[in-house]
């Protein structure tokens, strides 16, 4: 394998890494959920490269439906979900961005560290996607965590798949059947998260998840 | 022989920065000027501005002391120190020797934090709030530079900027994402240290929110006049820095004879001219932002650094 086919797939990896550093920036809706199809296709990118230095044809499957379920249908109806609920002009109040950049950081750092010595045995390809991918996953969770509008948190809950779809294809072997259910999954995991942003909506008039907490009965 | 030849190359170097330092400056106003349809002040209206101020006497406010009198011919001093450290059109230089990148960043440190002290020194609520504003950047912007110097270093393994210089145009560096973030990193750093556009605005005395500004306000003379240049001088070593090492084509390598010195001068003067349009055109496109929103904005550069020496690893792990 050549060096440049290897760099290649590093610029897509680590782009993916610094996409999910822009969605922890990003606090307008709009440009959360344009920034996420961005993340889609980076990863489509990723693994079309992929296919193509494997020499795994399915793996192209794997891209096209990254591309056109995650980068066009799901923020298309994310979009739709943004004006229907009536938040697509609003500002998130997102708690210190500069905190959740340095932790963002340490999650990169530390999956960093640990996925390098774990992999040493494996070719460089998959030692490398394996820690973008780590690193990804990490942080669509902090993504999760540090957010409080449910949209937000259901873009981390993507970006977390993406980094699966990544890690995936990094190491070989890995079925075609079982990307495509899990990309079908995805969809119908959109189409009942967002049945529940509006039954939230309609119930609490809100969609910041704080206003659940007074009944989860951990405060009296 | 050679030692005479390098010791030649960088006095000439030294000389060059100080001399196209106000001619780059008064290239980006013009060109600002005339994308705002305007005529502009003429290209050397820089030199016109330093020569009248050291012809004038010096206003001292009765508060001044002497930390005032001595700060810009420190600031002065430092900036041009840190900018004959710089490759523009050659290689190889002798002072690489005695001073890496890293001291670079602590020479351009140390004149901010004289004319910090400067700005506190006369009293006026002025000079203060400029001098606590240049410190909230600076406490930021200076990390991110460091990040982006290590990430350089690891990769050239050197800190020396004629030597990671010469590694960007020798070897086959190959395509670098962490390159690229360091790139980005640089220039945002370099944006906000040389108070542009979306952190400051270089043209105004009047706003509020202004830094470098609200610092020097209290000067007049030929301290004016060595501030200013100092500030040229400041623009000109971040856009060689940033052209000696991520484009570093035509710089000539040390000992290559007088006919690449002379054509690596006049790539040189290509890369400041596309340099000068580019930041005038991003400077006329973009609003300036609330001081409150620059540690986002040098965060994010912070980050952008962090993630370039974090990604090398991954990569230098083979």
């Amino acid at each position: 394998m050549d060096r440049l086919a290897l760099d290649v797939a590093h610029l897509f990896a680590g782009g993916l890494v610094l996409v999910s550093f822009m969605l922890l920036y990003q606090d307008r809706m709009t440009g959360l959920v344009n920034n996420f199809a961005l993340h889609a296709l980076v990863v489509s990118l990723a693994v079309a490269w992929q296919a193509h230095i494997q020499h795994a044809p399915h793996l192209y499957i794997t891209a096209a439906i990254a591309l056109v379920v995650k980068a066009i249908v799901i923020p298309f109806a994310l979009h739709r979900i943004i004006v229907q609920l009536g938040i697509h002009r609003t500002i998130e109040t997102v708690v210190g961005i500069g905190q959740t950049m340095l932790a963002g950081i340490g999650l990169v750092a530390l999956s960093i560290i640990v996925m390098l010595p774990i992999t040493a045995k494996a070719g460089t390809l998959t030692q490398q996607d394996l820690a973008f991918a780590l690193s990804v996953l990490l942080l669509g969770l902090l993504m999760m965590i540090s957010r409080r509008n449910a949209v937000s948190q259901v873009v981390g809950f993507m970006s977390i798949e993406n980094g699966l779809i990544l890690a995936a294809t990094g190491a070989k072997g890995m079925p075609l059947v079982v990307e495509i259910s899990v990309a079908f999954s995805i969809l119908i995991a959109l189409i009942v998260i967002g049945v529940f942003l509006f039954r939230i909506r309609e119930r609490f008039d809100t969609v910041d998840i704080h206003a659940l907490h007074e009944y989860r009965g951990e405060r009296p | 022989m050679a030692i005479v030849l390098d010791l030649f190359v960088q006095i000439a170097q030294m000389v060059l920065v100080l001399a196209l330092a106000p001619l780059f400056t008064g290239f980006v106003r013009k060109t600002k000027a005339h994308l705002l349809r305007r005529q502009g002040p003429p290209l050397l209206q820089p030199y016109r501005e330093v020569l009248r101020l050291l012809r004038k006497d010096v206003v001292l406010a009765d508060s001044a002391s002497w930390v005032f009198r001595v700060a810009p011919y420190l600031v002065f001093a430092t900036t041009w120190v840190a900018a004959a450290l710089v490759p523009t059109f050659a290689t190889g230089l002798v002072f690489s020797y005695a001073a890496d990148v890293i001291a670079l960043v602590a020479l351009l440190g140390s004149a901010r934090f004289m004319l910090a002290l400067a700005g506190l020194d006369v009293g006026t609520s002025f000079g203060g709030i400029g001098s606590s504003r240049e410190m909230l950047i600076a406490s930021l912007a200076e990390p991110a530079m460091l990040m982006v110097v290590f990430t350089l270093s690891l990769l050239a393994g050197s800190t020396q900027l004629s030597s990671i210089a010469e590694f960007m145009q020798a070897s086959d560096v190959g395509l670098r994402f962490s390159l690229a973030l360091a790139l980005i990193g640089l220039i945002m750093v370099a944006i906000a240290e040389n108070a542009r556009i979306p952190i400051d605005n270089p043209a105004t005395h009047l706003e509020l929110t202004m830094v470098h500004e609200a610092m020097i306000l209290e000067y007049s003379g030929r301290h004016l006049a060595l501030i200013e240049a100092a500030a040229f001088l400041k623009l000109l070593l971040y856009v060689s820095v940033i052209a000696c090492v991520f484009f570093p084509w035509g710089i000539a390598v040390s000992g290559q004879g007088p006919v690449a010195y002379v054509a690596g001068a006049g790539v040189y003067l290509l890369k400041l001219a596309a340099g000068g349009l580019l930041l005038a055109a991003f400077e006329t496109a973009i609003a300036k932002m609330r001081v409150f929103r620059v540690p986002d904005f040098l965060g994010a550069a912070l980050m952008l650094g962090f993630l370039a020496t974090l990604l090398l690893f991954v990569t230098m792990a083979r």
